[in-house]
């Protein structure tokens, strides 16, 4: 959450950026400066141990996650290279440190292992990162070394997919069994029916042969026929109720379903997809949604956030050049991308994303669904006000290191057990959603 | 009596009593109806047809595709949804504010006042509030024109360059007409084009002329300035006639500075002493202790008579002159007891006059103290003189060129029509009006200027103290900056009028500075202002004037006449430059409260021959020079007997949709006296017997003494109850009649826990000056709708806020009839009137369908998507203050001239994105800014921290000028309306329980004895008056 503040500059870099690309003429001067301060580098390069402080480790995993993981994965090459062991094979931890902050003047500076990566990544710029601490770097390689002295995950693991969800369904009886034995269970009960009629037909036979009372006939052939059940009165009513009330039943469900457009996945002008940027390469839904913490709105982002990577990432896994193209041309252009609108709430209700994500911690796929597996995002939940409802009677209020609850916490613990839900300080209130 | 056995009987046939007419008698038609011997009636057709429409409208359910387009390159400072505030300035001719621009998405949606300004303190006007809608007028210039053609500009500069070239070639004059010029740099501006063409001159005039003032100044101290004033410093102040709370000079500033010396509390016991001598009443008037009627012809004889009395005290000689009147010499006397402490002004435009006043003050030796002449004010630079003589010229065709910068003298100067005629024989005319007026339309060319919330600019209001206007916008049409326009004529090579502004900051200002100067510059626009040390502190000056001559030129100019006009801005349209702004419209005048409607006042003494009732007024016809102007009259207490007053801002012709064709335009009564111009006349006036209903918000004038509703007392009875209100409502219970208890201590509802906030409102009678800025704001940021004139007769205005207005009446209480009627010269109570948030709320408990509920933060809430629109809420109400949207006011063509903002395209960029726009048939009312409270708590929980007090204000609360409006959390013992109401739970033991108690013996809440518990409480309206009788 905190790592939120970063994301801004870093979306602002791609302005930035032609003017890096200026520095390239202006090396000859800096080749000497940056000499030197390898000089010095290379002088305290073993004084620099890599923590194993599990603070740090955490901290660099949450800038890990936030920064790095849209190119880099620790043990796979992806846009740039597989971290693990970078703190040994490039020159010092320093060079790693100038490299993150600004990697266009090491490479420009002429540094010939820089200029070996650079070629070697078909001449792809790694974001500049000048916000970063040197701290904040170290505790980023923290992380790597964490992750790469990792004993290798057993082959069960890996061969399981992404995602989850498939083990849920293994632990009740599963749901075809069901199926088929309640089938046999009815085609059993439908023989005995036969049977039983048999018996009864045959035995009504075998009185018929005797001589009966008046009283006994009826007994043997009733008045009252099946057809006689049919056409009465009380069955007619039954039938007609029954009907007409599942009808109406029927007719407010599809009432209830106007406008609720759950599964609505339109086509979208560009067929972007979650399931590779979200899902495969685990990118933090908020570089994407910079707005998701502090707006009304996640905002869908802006082209040049796109841009970021698809400066050199020019050719997709799945659709090679074509959709990938539509950004650059939109980006070369100027004209924005007309995204077609998913989740549509009425201009009546009000609803905050911060109040949401930032504050409460819900999680995006809270509502939004297994976002990270959808080629085409759709609608996941109802978006109806019952569905609101429901969720703030549930939801215990994210209290946690946040002093506006204080009082409010005190208060409730001094009356009840149970831990306070957002129901419990007006989260059902007319006024809270509607103004 | 007995019963009667006739039996009548329709016809034959009931007589008969056959079996046909038995069967026939229960239909309602004797003959079948021609649709019913159709195969498929017309019943059917419509049955089918609504069927048929629901079937389609039920399939035609997929909702439409709805686009969401992201910027290309996000700017860095805009985040969708979160507002953005831009320090800068409200510049209008000579009126200026110090303010900051709330934008959502790029577009300006609110206006309130930047509390760093040292001048105008964080205060607004309704004029001020009102202008942002101003910018997304439908009648504003899409782009330059020469005649009614358009052009692009770069033919406009040539055609402009050559045909200035070719008069200044030939010696030809040229003339830049313009109202007051507050901004240093297009004086800067406009001293370059002077460079260029040397035969220029600059002609300024104001609206409502302050030269008289200057030429005293001129005359008294050898300085021709208007000095600051400072109310607050004054514990006596007299006017003669001079508004300052609502028009004089520099109303916000004054109305500050007032408010400070009207603030009483037990720790502050004392106040300030206010006398009014005035003919029409003002909101100056109204908010007096003592108002004196006199007629406008006798305001310098009052001066006369006041000096007289204080160089009697001060063993000066006397003059000779002036007329008696009440109450002179208890001011006398008591601007003696405070010398240097006190402060006489006069609203009149005449130098003696104003000589007189300066003597008054000098005698006092108030220069110094409540009047600085070191630091002059620039508001009225106005020069009656020069401005006649250009017309003189004019006519006379002696001027070849004319540019009117950001004026409209056809319309608001007194020989408009002059003009008119005179500008068809110059060669070259150009307006730059950003919108379309009366001279533009006149002009040869017109290069509109930006709206000033799209432009560049700076000003200069007082010496030392500089103000910044930056754009919030981008420019929305083809307009440019009429500075950068002077520029480009007088062939500037960088006519930038940004960079203009900067470097001459830069120059004047950017010296001894420790920083760079970019730092400089964005602290400036950041703060929006600048103020530069005093030179020289106040210091007292020696008096040259010549009181005598003064005081006979008065005698030997002013004759009294039968019937005697005084001309005055109204309270909501101002001088008219902002005349089509339907906000303003629809503001009720804060004394007549009518609205969209121009009238005459006539004293109710003058009235009692017209056959007047409360809806139906009649015409008059006043005529003045052979002028006349055909005007409903509206019957107004305190106006003095043998004079009328009519507003000025109305009769506007080219101003657009909203404002042409209401009334008359009055300026062109506005005469010379003296040198100067003259808003009073001796006129011929006469009732018509054509009737007229004139849309006034409030008919009922009086509260009808009834303390429960208003509690008013003076100082002194306040002192001598030792500090205690007079009314305390009690209530009898069943148990023992004898036993009354306060109302608060019973209560049939079960009440609520406020265990987070408890937002209350205090509303300080005393302060609140009645001046409605505080309505428009509102009406901004809650998109509130606006619904013209006959639907305001109908009594169906939206208003959330209104602000009733209360005369007293001279009938003793148990007169039933008479206190109806409002005195002759009443005492006046402004009562902002919103709903309460009762926390026993009436409205709730009749609302079949839940729709209005209480919060657990003691808010009575409306929920438009669940109202039906019974109304029973608004019945139930007992403030009423609860608004029926009787039509869709929005995208709706019938409303389209009085509610541009929720009916044109460009009009709807006003509206407050956070803020429901209403439909037809449910039921609004005042939310207490929800979405500002649900603002601040998110900022507060982003944050991770307490909400802090001050951090949650209601847009009525910003927008008041003397902060008679505090809103908070009364669950927070440090907040400013905890401290200022000094609330405590009625039992400790529940500190969130509904039930608190004030002890501040001012606070009361209206109608306390129904026991609904409102969560505003108002204060004790104290008058300071003289109990000794005058």
């Amino acid at each position: 959450m905190s790592s939120d503040s970063r994301f801004v500059p870093l979306v602002l870099k791609t302005d930035t950026e032609p003017n890096m690309i200026k520095h390239f003429t202006s090396t000859a001067c800096k080749f000497f400066t940056l000499v030197l301060v390898f000089a010095l580098i290379s002088f305290n390069n073993y004084a620099q141990e890599i923590s194993k402080d599990p603070a740090a480790i955490n901290a660099g995993q949450a800038l890990f996650n936030a920064n790095c993981k849209a190119c880099h994965r620790v043990q796979q090459k992806l846009v740039g290279p597989a971290l693990a062991g970078v703190y040994d094979r490039t020159p010092s931890i320093d060079w790693i440190k100038s490299f993150v902050k600004n990697s266009s003047a090491v490479i420009a500076s002429g540094e010939p292992y820089a200029v070996k990566l650079y070629n070697e990544y078909n001449k792809t710029q790694m974001t500049a990162f000048s916000s970063f601490k040197d701290e904040d770097i170290m505790n980023i390689l923290a992380y790597i070394k964490a992750e790469a002295d990792k004993p290798a995950p057993d082959a069960a693991a890996q061969t399981t997919p992404d995602g989850g969800g498939q083990p849920a369904a293994n632990t009740g009886l599963p749901s075809t069994y069901l199926n088929v034995i309640l089938v046999g269970m009815i085609i059993i009960l439908i023989l005995l029916l036969i049977v039983l009629g048999f018996l009864v037909s045959a035995l009504k036979r075998f009185i018929d042969q005797k001589t009966l009372t008046e009283e006994d006939k009826e007994v043997v052939h009733p008045t009252v026929t099946t057809g006689s059940i049919f056409k009465s009165r009380g069955f007619v009513f039954i039938v007609v109720f029954l009907t007409a009330a599942l009808g109406f039943k029927a007719v407010i469900n599809g009432l209830y379903s106007v406008g609720v457009q759950q599964g609505y996945a339109p086509k979208q002008p560009i067929a972007f997809s979650h399931k590779i940027h979200a899902g495969q390469y685990e990118i933090d839904c908020k570089y994407c949604h910079v707005g998701v913490m502090k707006n009304k709105s996640a905002t869908i982002p802006s082209v040049n956030i796109c841009m970021n990577c698809h400066n050199q990432i020019k050719t997709g896994t799945i659709t090679g050049d074509a959709e990938i193209g539509k950004i650059v041309k939109a980006y070369e252009t100027n004209k924005p991308i007309e995204w077609v609108r998913i989740h549509n709430l009425p201009d009546l209700a009000y609803f905050n994303h911060a109040q949401h994500v930032n504050v409460a911690g819900v999680e995006c796929q809270t509502c939004h669904g297994p976002i990270e597996t959808m080629d085409v995002v759709r609608q996941h939940s109802l978006l109806t006000m019952g569905w609101c409802i429901d969720c703030h009677r549930k939801t215990d209020v994210n209290t946690k290191g946040n002093a506006y609850y204080d009082n409010l916490v005190e208060i409730h613990n001094q009356s009840k057990k149970t831990p306070m839900k957002v129901e419990d300080i007006g989260g059902l209130e007319c006024s809270k959603c509607h103004y | 009596m007995e019963e009667s056995k006739k039996v009548y009987w329709k016809g034959i046939e009931q007589l008969a009593n056959n079996p046909e007419f038995v069967k026939n008698a229960h239909h309602e038609f004797a003959q079948p109806g021609p649709e019913e011997d159709l195969g498929h009636s017309r019943r059917d057709f419509l049955k089918m047809m609504g069927f048929g429409v629901s079937a389609v409208a039920l399939a035609a359910c997929e909702a439409p595709i709805r686009k969401a387009i992201p910027y290309v390159n996000k700017p860095v400072d805009i985040d969708p949804s979160l507002p953005n505030y831009y320090a800068s300035s409200y510049i209008n001719g000579g009126d200026y504010c110090s303010i900051v621009v709330k934008t959502r998405e790029g577009r300006p949606i609110k206006i309130e006042g930047n509390a760093l300004s040292a001048v105008t303190k964080g205060g607004t006007s309704a004029q001020v509030e009102a202008s942002v809608l101003s910018l997304y007028d439908n009648a504003r210039l899409r782009g330059p024109k020469i005649g009614k053609d358009k052009i692009s500009w770069e033919d406009l500069d040539r055609q402009v360059i050559s045909k200035l070239n070719e008069i200044s070639g030939k010696g030809g004059q040229i003339r830049i007409v313009s109202n007051t010029i507050l901004s240093p740099s297009t004086k800067a501006a406009i001293e370059k084009f002077k460079a260029t063409y040397a035969t220029t001159q600059v002609v300024q005039y104001d609206q409502t002329s302050a030269f008289g003032i200057a030429k005293a100044n001129e005359e008294s101290f050898g300085t021709a300035v208007i000095p600051s004033y400072d109310f607050s410093k004054a514990k006596v102040i007299v006017s003669i006639a001079a508004d300052f709370i609502g028009s004089w000079i520099s109303p916000i500033e004054f109305t500050k500075q007032y408010a400070l010396t009207r603030e009483v509390s037990e720790d502050k016991r004392d106040m300030s002493r206010h006398y009014q001598f005035e003919s029409v009443l003002s909101i100056t008037g109204a908010n007096a202790d003592h108002r004196i009627q006199i007629k406008p012809s006798e305001e310098g004889a009052v001066a006369v008579v006041l000096y007289n009395l204080l160089a009697g005290k001060a063993g000066k000689p006397v003059i000779s002159g002036g007329v008696e009147k009440p109450y002179i010499a208890k001011a006398a006397e008591d601007l003696w007891a405070n010398r240097g402490n006190a402060l006489v002004v006069a609203g009149s435009n005449d130098k003696s006059v104003q000589v007189v006043i300066n003597a008054i003050n000098d005698l006092l030796g108030n220069y110094g103290t409540t009047i600085d002449l070191n630091t002059p004010v620039n508001y009225r630079q106005g020069d009656d003189v020069a401005m006649t003589n250009f017309v003189g010229e004019l006519e006379g065709g002696k001027i070849d060129a004319v540019i009117f910068y950001n004026c409209n003298p056809v319309y608001d100067f007194p020989t408009g029509d002059k003009i008119a005629a005179g500008l068809k024989g110059v060669e070259l005319s150009i307006a730059t009006s950003y919108k379309e007026d009366e001279t533009g339309t006149l002009a040869k060319y017109v290069a509109p200027d930006h709206h000033f919330l799209e432009a560049w600019n700076d000003a200069e209001p007082k010496k030392n103290h500089f103000s910044l206007g930056q754009p919030s916008i981008t420019p929305i049409f083809k307009s440019r900056a009429a500075q950068e326009s002077l520029l480009v004529w007088a062939n500037e090579p960088k006519a930038d009028y940004f960079e203009f502004v900067k470097n001459n900051w830069k120059s004047w200002f950017y010296k001894d500075q420790t920083f760079d100067f970019q730092s400089f510059w964005d602290k400036c626009l950041y703060d929006g202002v600048y103020e530069l040390p005093a030179t020289a502190a106040a210091t007292a000056v020696t008096f040259a004037g010549n009181v005598g001559a003064a005081a006979d030129a008065i005698a030997s100019n002013y004759k009294a006449g039968t019937w005697e006009l005084v001309i005055y801005e109204s309270g909501n349209i101002g001088n008219g430059s902002q005349a089509n702004n339907p906000l303003l419209q629809e503001l009720p005048d804060p004394i007549t409260k009518a609205t969209w409607d121009h009238y005459v006042t006539v004293a109710p003494k003058d009235a009692k021959d017209i056959d007047f009732t409360e809806s139906v007024t009649k015409y008059a016809t006043i005529t003045f020079n052979g002028k006349s102007v055909k005007l409903p009259m509206l019957v107004q207490p305190g106006q003095t007997p043998g004079t009328i007053g009519i507003p000025v801002g109305y009769g506007r012709t080219k101003a657009g949709k909203v404002a042409d064709g209401i009334g008359q335009n009055i300026y062109p009564f506005v005469n010379l006296v003296n040198g100067s111009l003259n808003y009073t006349a001796n006129v011929t006036f006469i009732p018509t017997s054509e009737t007229y209903q004139i849309a006034q918000t409030q008919t009922h004038n009086t509260y009808m003494g009834r303390a429960t509703v208003v509690q008013e007392t003076s100082l002194s009875e306040f002192k001598d109850k030792n500090w205690d209100r007079e009314f305390h409502p009690k209530v009898a219970t069943w148990t023992d009649p004898e036993h009354k208890v306060a109302p608060g201590e019973l209560s049939l509802w079960k009440g609520h826990e406020y265990n987070n906030h408890h937002w209350g409102m205090a509303i300080d009678l005393n302060t609140c000056t009645g001046c409605a800025a505080c309505v428009v704001a509102c009406n901004v940021e809650n998109n509130v709708a606006l619904v013209g004139r006959e639907e305001v007769i109908n009594r169906r205005e939206m208003h959330w806020l209104r602000i009733d207005r209360y005369y007293s009446s001279d009938a003793p209480a148990d007169d039933w009839r008479g206190v109806e009627v409002a005195s002759e010269n009443p005492d006046v109570v402004f009562q902002p009137m919103l709903c309460q948030h009762c926390n026993n709320a009436p409205c709730e408990t009749v609302c079949p369908v839940a729709a209005t509920t209480h919060s657990t933060e003691g808010l009575n809430q409306m929920t438009y998507n669940r109202c039906i629109g019974t109304r029973y809420c608004a019945n139930n109400c007992p403030y009423k203050v609860r608004r029926f949207n009787w039509f869709k006011y929005h995208d709706n063509s019938q409303f389209e001239a009085a509610n541009p903002a929720m009916n044109t395209d460009l009009g709807k960029m006003v509206l407050n994105p956070d803020v429901t726009v209403r439909s037809r048939g449910v039921m609004e009312k005042c939310s207490f800014c929800v979405q500002r409270i649900q603002a601040g708590k998110l900022t507060a929980k982003k944050e991770r921290r307490p909400l802090k007090d001050g951090e949650v204000v209601t847009a009525c609360s910003a927008a008041c000028s003397t902060g008679a409006i505090v809103f908070g959390d009364i669950n927070n013992p440090e907040s400013k309306i905890s401290k200022l109401l000094k609330i405590r739970p009625l039992d400790e033991k529940k500190p969130h329980s509904i039930d608190k108690v004030t002890d501040n013996p001012r606070a009361y809440q209206v109608l306390e004895e129904i026991g609904v518990k409102p969560n505003i409480w108002y204060l004790t309206k104290v008058r300071n008056k003289d109990t000794a009788k005058a």
